[in-house]
């Protein structure tokens, strides 16, 4: 089985000037019944984005028609908290494909990469002009690019390198799957429970 | 040879395979499952057509959606039947160990693997839940994973795995009177936020730690998540070789003697290296609460909320949110604040000594009136040991009731939610936004704390009535 791949993504973003954003605001619990994987991204953000009369929250930035696109910018610490991978199927199935921030929790991360999300880690000063990028322009396009493993905000050219292991560049771009790599070496898991 | 952290020696010890600039390939021991996190990996291996791998490895409990009411019941809430009926229907098929509602091993899937002797000093443990760092309190290697990670786990026993950094937090000296584990981590958490283990594996160390019972050990390392670390753990000794013991899933005979041998030589190196290290008094430790949307906006009860004074715009920002959100003012006092709900349970403080001290602290009290208490067991057994040793009785007697066992209004899957605007203390692990039920606004403590709020109905500090 496969996820999607990535090379490269053009798009405006939407930014999220918040710190500590934990995987409860991103999907709450209550929304975590489902048995499959697919939805969720209709309870995104769902208790920012609705009032307790499922009245959209109009200041929340998700529902203002200004901003769009595939890219998520998050402040520091993005993803915090439980380990629930349903917060990763949820940004991905609203719609976006690279979250941006200036760090971000360990479990997330590696949900993130196990979908074809990408998680882009800058320096909280490219993350500052990001924000003010968009705060100046909306429509203001960001490049992300996995080959060379840069950000780029296109009006002013400004860019920053990103990390990422090697092993997730190759799965990401190629659209492999980590279960298809372990079940490949069964042999050499059978080896290591036999020489314990 | 190199002197090496215990970390690094379980951890090494069970990599099958290192990729070339990429994750480890670690073999893992023994895997948690519940209900929530479970379907879709289990849905993952039928689409693939596979079998799990290891079912005897493998243990599964419902818990994060179980009503704590009437369990012998049908679940009423059609969505929570649907999932725990899907655990059950996943066990059967796959031959995996189930311990489903109305078992007498069910319960938390973290109070569960310790007291059947399934978590094991120098294993390998992971589960779909953040808080499997609990484990580490045995010397074991403990950490939450996603459902795509289950997945892998369910699958081939092994996991893809970046190796964490390693972070020593040393806690010296003797505790004082009314402060416990959970004020220990609460402390921690304060001090280094919830950002500053990430990327960490903690290894907690110091007279202050060995001191602890198993259960604080539990309280302790079950937190580790919320500091962002990966987990936690604490080098094994006599007090967790005597709780091990016996226990059903545990080594028994020759096995055990061998097994001992071994866990005796787990601990760190003298001299070995951690990227990290804090050191903490335990004499300035007092009891603590949470007064903000994250576990690492705690105080010492007696102090003053912080005015977010010195702050960066952003983190200001984020910091009058949490406030605004908490209807509280900042600068001003937690002491005498309104509590309505007080809940007592979850993976971090459900277990027995937990519901011994909350018992001990409200005999010969009242429960306050305006207060809704909920005290949930942490497991069966649990339960079943307060019934035996009376604690439901001294309970009753108190206002109180007990209720059976599940993760309850620590997530608020299931019906015990806080409602809109109310306040409750709690020792569970989370005080984000609507944790315990839409607009609920929590105080993390510890289960003395827990039990003087009951008992006054307001923000007490629980030395004062001890």
């Amino acid at each position: 089985m496969a996820i999607d791949k990535f090379t490269t993504l053009e798009s405006p973003a939407i930014p999220l000037p918040i710190e500590n954003v934990d995987t409860d605001q991103i999907i709450p619990a209550r929304f975590l019944k489902a048995t499959t994987r697919d939805g969720f991204g209709d309870n995104l953000f769902r208790d920012w984005r609705y009032d307790k009369t499922n009245n959209k929250i109009e200041s929340f930035i998700l529902n203002n028609p200004n901003y769009s696109g595939k890219i998520l910018v998050g402040g520091r610490n993005f993803g915090s908290g439980s380990s629930r991978e349903h917060a990763a199927w949820a940004i991905y199935d609203f719609g976006f494909k690279v979250v941006v921030s200036s760090f971000f929790a360990d479990i997330f991360k590696n949900n993130a990469l196990n979908n074809g999300l990408l998680p882009v880690q800058v320096s909280e000063d490219f993350l500052a002009k990001i924000f003010a990028a968009i705060e100046k322009d909306n429509k203001t396009n960001l490049k992300v690019d996995l080959e060379n493993q840069t950000i780029t905000l296109l009006a002013t050219g400004d860019s920053e390198k990103f990390d990422i292991n090697p092993y997730k560049k190759t799965c990401l771009t190629n659209g492999y799957d980590d279960i298809d790599f372990l079940l490949s070496i069964k042999d050499k898991i059978e080896a290591f429970e036999q020489a314990r | 040879m190199s002197k090496t952290t215990l970390f690094d020696k379980i951890w090494d010890s069970h990599v099958v395979q290192e990729i070339e600039g990429g994750p480890s390939v670690l073999y893992i021991d023994r895997h948690l499952v519940h209900e929530v996190t479970s379907p879709q990996a289990f849905a993952g291996l039928d689409k693939r057509g596979i079998k799990v791998a290891r079912p005897k490895q493998t243990f599964a409990t419902p818990d994060h959606n179980v009503p704590t009411k009437d369990q012998h019941l049908t679940i009423k809430d059609e969505l929570s039947r649907s999932q725990v009926e899907t655990l059950t229907r996943n066990c059967n098929n796959h031959g995996v160990n189930l311990f489903g509602l109305g078992h007498p091993w069910q319960g938390v899937v973290h109070v569960v693997g310790p007291e059947l002797g399934i978590t094991l000093p120098g294993s390998t443990m992971v589960c779909g839940d953040s808080h499997t760092s609990t484990h580490g309190a045995f010397g074991a290697v403990a950490f939450g994973v996603g459902t795509s990670e289950v997945e892998m786990v369910l699958s081939t026993q092994c996991i893809m795995q970046p190796k964490p950094k390693k972070m020593l937090i040393e806690v010296n000296g003797t505790l004082s009177k009314g402060v416990t584990a959970k004020d220990i981590a609460l402390y921690i958490i304060s001090k280094i936020t919830t950002a500053g283990g990430t990327g960490h594996f903690i290894e907690y160390a110091g007279s202050a730690i060995t001191s602890l019972t198993m259960e604080g050990r539990m309280t302790l390392c079950n937190l580790s998540i919320e500091s962002g670390a990966r987990g936690g753990l604490i080098a094994p000794d006599e007090t967790t070789f005597n709780y091990v013991k016996g226990r059903e899933f545990a080594p028994k005979g020759e096995a055990w003697d061998k097994a001992l041998a071994y866990w005796k030589t787990l601990k760190t190196d003298e001299g070995a290296e951690f990227d990290l290290v804090y050191k903490y008094d335990a004499a300035d430790i007092t009891p603590m609460i949470t007064y903000g949307t994250n576990p690492g906006m705690g105080m010492k009860i007696n102090d003053t909320i912080p005015t977010g004074e010195g702050l960066s715009d952003n983190n200001k920002n984020t910091f009058l949110k949490a406030l605004k959100y908490m209807d509280i003012e900042p600068g001003s006092k937690m002491i005498g604040r309104r509590v309505d709900y007080v809940f007592l349970g979850s993976c971090t403080n459900g277990r027995i000594e937990d519901f011994r001290a909350f018992a001990a602290f409200v005999k010969g009290k009242k429960k306050a009136d305006n207060v809704i208490a909920w005290l949930v067991p942490g497991s069966k057994q649990v339960e079943k040991q307060c019934i035996e040793e009376g604690i439901d009785k001294a309970l009753v007697e108190a206002g109180f009731e007990l209720r059976q066992p599940g993760c309850s209004a620590c997530l608020a899957m299931n019906d015990d939610k806080v409602p809109e605007g109310k306040y409750a203390v709690a020792t569970s692990n989370r005080n984000f936004e609507g944790r315990q039920g839409p607009g609920s606004r929590t105080f993390l403590a510890s289960p003395l704390t827990a039990a003087a709020a009951a008992i006054t109905g307001v923000i007490t500090d629980p030395r004062d009535l001890m």
